[in-house]
């Protein structure tokens, strides 16, 4: 990594609310804290501040990389840096560990004050709502009274989506990539494999595995696996694995034949030693319940009609979990209202996980778009 | 002529044709530009006219351009129609010499009078006096309008405005105005199929 383009050394910052949170199920945190990284200067007029929301599996490191781990560069790394298309040398740059989160943000591996142990299962369901109201409270303490931008992809997007509705006057810019207005119920049969990976994992208890000191590994592990099916198209799959054999030959058994198999246990493996299978399941019944039309009997214009801010909205060709149609049905509900917005479909065979990658064209119209940005 | 010239020529020609395009829209419409290529027709229209609207491109690098130039675009291709707009929800729909890159030229001028009250079209006259020079001197013409070889036009469709007129009485699409410009961008009002270069319209359905 080139140390002139990197935002170079960051520290994850803490910040608690004490006021109650209602969450949209009812339920009332009493107070919560949330992990954050902030990335650039916010200027005198507090008019330059971005936020860049996550997506399932993410966290607040998105740029930088930390003291005590240098190989820990942030998710987002490629896009946010000095004279990167998020320019840090003109933007303020937020990153934020959701609620419920795994990183440092309050969540099911936080203690619960009542009982002082480990929320596990008790921790509340919070939607993609009760997340923005979450990162409202972070933007008063950080003195952001409205956003240049709020951005991400996939869950990502739908949060700054969520934004441009719950708080249509503090966002000027709505930048929603490779999303969907609400899940499909195919979208959602895949969340459901994977919650229930995790909940008939014989370590799981109901969620508490944490008293009993283990961790349903192997039915994250699995999630993890479904998931990263959905993440990559077929082609970039044929193209990157085909049918290529781990050893040569079919050993005819039920070990590594095939180098997708090999790929698909490595990033199981990888995830299940460091994600919580609770805030897994919490982030996947998040996406399933985010549906802003639901209120408005299935009428996404009629639900997009409080936003106010401008809107970049852009797909993937090879995406089939969040197919370029899905993003059309935003697009045109935006229109529908009159509302300004921009949306690109590109070209690209990595399917969604393409939000992530550097397509020189992707970051492009990224770099153009967020340079019309008035700060 | 030099690339400079050739560009500076290029410029003023479509200068003008965005001239004739705006004088025939009201201030503060809200319009609908197909095939708008880096957005600079609607960023005049809007600096001029106050006019706002949305492009319609497939090209990347238009698109690309579309957002350098701050022009709200839509990435799609709308040879296939319009599919996610809804009726009549323009003031106007303008297709500025982009119609001939299209294959399917009635479903396009079908659609532009599903979304629009009423449609711009602007395009090349193939029956233009030099092209007809040409043609009958044995050569595919290149002229002022159309600029390109034949192995290099992007251009699929070769129409005249006898051609087009035809094709709009069989649409039932009524033509309300029209206008006709020779290669010096003087109006032409004598036989416009012949002296015509480039031809504009204003389409509405018959009522």
């Amino acid at each position: 990594m080139s140390p002139e383009n990197s935002v170079g050394l960051v520290t994850p910052q803490r910040v608690r609310f004490d006021t109650p949170l209602t969450l949209k199920s009812g339920a009332v945190l009493p107070g919560f804290e949330l992990a954050y990284e902030s990335y650039g200067t916010l200027n005198a007029d507090r008019s330059n501040a971005v936020l860049v929301c996550h997506a399932l599996a993410g966290s607040h490191h998105v740029a930088g990389f930390y003291a005590d781990d240098r190989e820990n560069i942030g998710w987002w790394d490629n896009l946010v840096g000095p004279g990167k298309p998020l320019d840090t040398h003109r933007f303020f740059v937020i990153g934020v560990n959701n609620l419920g989160g795994c990183y440092g943000s309050t969540g099911p591996l936080s203690i619960k004050p009542e009982t002082g142990k480990r929320y596990g299962a008790d921790f509340p369901l919070v939607t993609v709502e009760d997340w923005v109201a979450a990162q409202a409270r972070l933007a008063d303490h950080l003195g952001i009274d409205t956003w240049a931008a709020v951005l991400g992809g996939s869950l990502g997007g739908m949060q700054a989506l969520e934004w441009s509705l719950q708080f249509p006057d503090r966002i000027r810019h709505a930048m929603v990539i490779a999303s969907a207005p609400k899940l499909s119920a195919q979208n959602i049969a895949f969340n459901e494999v994977a919650r229930q990976a995790i909940i008939s994992d014989p370590d799981f208890h109901g969620g508490h595995y944490a008293e009993h000191g283990v961790l349903p590994t192997r039915g994250l592990r699995l999630a993890r696996m479904v998931g990263h099916i959905t993440y990559l198209s077929d082609s970039q799959m044929a193209e990157k694995f085909g049918r290529q054999l781990r050893h040569g030959e079919h050993k005819f058994s039920y070990d590594v034949d095939f180098e997708i198999e090999s790929y698909l246990r490595y990033q199981g493996n990888k995830f299940a030693a460091f994600f919580d299978a609770n805030t897994y399941l919490m982030m996947t019944k998040a996406l399933d319940y985010f549906d802003p039309a639901y209120a408005y009997a299935g009428h996404l214009p009629s639900a997009l009609a409080r936003a106010k801010a401008r809107f970049f909205v852009a797909s993937f060709s090879t995406d089939w979990r969040f197919a370029p149609a899905r993003s059309r049905e935003i697009v045109f509900a935006l229109l529908q209202n009159g509302l300004r917005v921009v949306y690109a479909e590109i070209d690209c065979d990595a399917g969604h996980d393409s939000f992530l990658l550097d397509d020189q064209h992707y970051h492009a119209l990224l770099r153009a778009y967020l340079e019309n940005i008035a700060v | 002529m030099t690339e400079h010239e050739r560009r500076v020529k290029a410029e003023q020609r479509e200068r003008f044709d965005f001239a004739v395009i705006a004088n025939w829209l009201q201030p503060g419409e809200r319009v609908l530009d197909l095939g708008c290529g880096d957005g600079r027709l609607l960023r005049y229209l809007d600096e001029t006219r106050d006019v706002t609207g949305y492009g319609v491109e497939i090209d990347q690098e238009s698109v690309l351009g579309c957002i350098r130039n701050g022009v709200d675009v839509i990435q799609m291709n709308i040879e296939s129609g319009l599919q996610g707009f809804e009726d009549h929800s323009f003031d106007r729909a303008i297709i500025s010499q982009a119609l001939q890159t299209m294959h399917t030229t009635e479903r396009i001028l079908s659609e532009m009078l599903r979304v629009a009250h009423e449609a711009v079209v602007s395009f090349p006259n193939f029956a233009y006096r030099s092209n007809r020079a040409a043609i009958a001197a044995g050569h595919m013409p290149v002229s002022e309008d159309l600029p390109y070889d034949w192995f290099d036009t992007p251009n699929v469709r070769f129409f005249t405005i006898v051609d087009f007129e035809d094709l709009c009485a069989r649409l039932g699409i009524e033509i309300r105005e029209r206008l006709a410009f020779d290669e010096a961008g003087r109006e032409v009002a004598d036989d416009p199929n012949l002296n015509g270069s480039l031809a504009f319209y204003r389409l509405g359905r018959k009522s």
